[in-house]
């Protein structure tokens, strides 16, 4: 049997504990709702403007630099199941592409796009 | 093959001769057997986490100098269940302006994360809930639904606090996912397989003895994924509250708090994994599955209480720090323990035993000297750059 069929499952029953969880609280819990329960929560300021904020060009930044490492990592795995069958000359090849993609890592840090300006 | 040997095969086929003789097509009987195995098995890490609330509060308490929940029960060991009722009769309030969808859907998927990473944790030799070949990848897919929840839960709050907080954790998250990734793919290439079982079977040395550094760095992302302190930017509560779970409250709050205790209580169990052995203990293992679960169990718990009490011991860093920490240090360190263990694995792989494990180990010793000789100097060039450079001894002039 395909064993991803279990894989499926965990996802199912894993869905089905939290959310049962839920619904049974739902059910159990008062329901004394007004206006001003409702009120977003800021330390009993009413909030001005609006919550949905601009977020800081620096957390764009750190995502690409991590989009390229994460890419990066999961093409090294298939190299790193095989290297016990292909030698030193496989290895080499390899400590050449991390090499590479290091060189984009002190690249990104010469430019000071990893300080926090 | 009796229970005590293989219980899993056992329970599997004594249900399988029930349903069948039901007349249950075959592939539907094996579906209902999963079904009620991974219902079990999730069942039984449930009252495991009800435990851990009890756990983490008590060491915490030890760490604090004070006595922890002693009123409920012996040991205020039923204070959790307390606690659950409490969160199920308590009134659920969801801000006005929230998306209610993705608001309601955030505190499942976060629980729900940390579940199915079990699917591939090998509890024992033949207890696994599936021996894929990429189990290494899924936790890492499976972490990324995590991160999927924080930022759902954050951004559907409709709350400036939450928002902010669910910023700092993404980028904490992606940033310290670099050197975690690259620190499985150590097991990886010592064992020559992604398979979680696999990476276990090969383990007749532990492979912290083979990278002790790669274990260390490890845990230091795994805390940081973790999202726990001295790395709980996205929940400093001495700025942002409580962070992205701020507008949650009973059971949904229980979610993601039930959610945490559990992942770092399984990541404990995944660095067991992969660098302590897993189940294996000189042997104990084969003695008894039962004898298996316990050792697993038992190093489980050993690394979630490191993890504890690096929690209750180091501040909090500072966000550009925590960052600057994993990309400038963290993250170099890891690529350059890839490279060395590569080339010392294929340089020193016809040797001997004891000079195998040797040299590994020396290296990574060296390499974490260099590290750490390297960011000293780096920092005492910072204090200087602000203090001015260290007064020369008077003394040695007269």
């Amino acid at each position: 049997m395909n064993p991803w069929i279990f894989v499926g499952l965990f996802f199912v029953v894993g869905l089905i504990i939290p959310v049962s969880a839920i619904v049974v609280a739902a059910i159990l819990n008062p329901k004394k709702s007004n206006p001003i329960k409702k009120t977003t929560y800021e330390c009993g300021i009413e909030t001005v403007g609006e919550s949905w904020i601009q977020f800081k060009a620096q957390y764009y930044i750190f995502a690409l630099v991590f989009l390229i490492f994460d890419v990066e990592t999961v093409f090294l795995f298939p190299w790193a199941i095989k290297l016990g069958q292909l030698g030193m000359f496989a290895v080499l090849e390899g400590i050449v592409f991390i090499l590479i993609l290091v060189a984009g890592l002190v690249y990104t840090w010469r430019k000071g796009m990893l300080e926090w300006a | 093959m009796s229970f005590w040997n293989d219980p899993l095969k056992v329970a599997a086929d004594w249900l399988m001769g029930i349903f069948t003789g039901w007349g249950m097509p075959e592939l539907a009987a094996n579906i209902l057997i999963g079904f009620l195995g991974v219902l079990i098995l999730i069942s039984i890490l449930m009252v495991l986490d009800i435990f851990l609330v009890w756990v983490e509060r008590k060491v915490v308490s030890r760490f604090q100098d004070r006595i922890g929940p002693n009123r409920v029960g012996p040991f205020g060991l039923i204070q959790p269940f307390a606690d659950i009722i409490k969160l199920l009769i308590k009134e659920d309030t969801t801000p006005g302006g929230a998306d209610r969808v993705v608001y309601n859907l955030a505190p499942m998927l976060s629980m729900m994360s940390v579940l199915i990473l079990w699917a591939v944790v090998p509890i024992a030799p033949t207890i696994l809930g599936v021996d894929i070949n990429i189990g290494v990848l899924y936790i890492v897919a499976a972490g990324a639904i995590g991160t999927l929840s924080i930022i759902m839960a954050g951004w559907s709050s409709n709350n400036k606090f939450a928002t902010i907080g669910a910023f700092r954790q993404v980028a904490v998250m992606i940033s310290f996912e670099i050197p975690m990734l690259a620190m499985m793919l150590i097991p990886t290439i010592l064992a020559g397989s992604m398979g979680t079982s696999q990476i276990i079977e090969q383990q007749s040395v532990w492979y912290f003895f083979l990278s002790p550094l790669g274990a260390l760095v490890f845990l230091i992302a795994a805390i940081a994924e973790l999202g726990r302190a001295p790395f709980d930017m996205a929940e400093g509560e001495s700025e942002l509250v409580s962070g992205y779970n701020i507008e949650y409250s009973g059971m949904k709050f229980g979610m993601f708090y039930a959610g945490e205790l559990l992942h770092a209580f399984t990541f404990g169990g995944f660095w067991s994994i992969m660098f302590f052995g897993g189940y294996r203990f000189f042997g104990l293992e084969q003695v008894s599955p039962f004898l298996a679960i316990a050792i697993l169990v038992f190093k489980a718990f050993l690394g979630y209480w490191l993890i504890m009490w690096v929690r209750y011991t180091l501040l909090r860093i500072r966000i550009d720090h925590m960052l600057a920490f994993n990309w400038k240090f963290l993250t170099p360190l890891a690529f350059t323990l890839i490279i060395v263990t590569a080339f010392m694995n294929a340089l020193l792989s016809g040797t001997s035993t004891w000079l195998y494990i040797s040299g590994m180990f020396l290296s990574n010793v060296l390499i974490a000297w260099i590290a750490l000789e390297i960011a000293r100097s780096y920092s005492r060039k910072e204090r200087e750059k602000i203090q001015g450079p260290k007064p020369v001894v008077e003394a040695a002039h007269h």
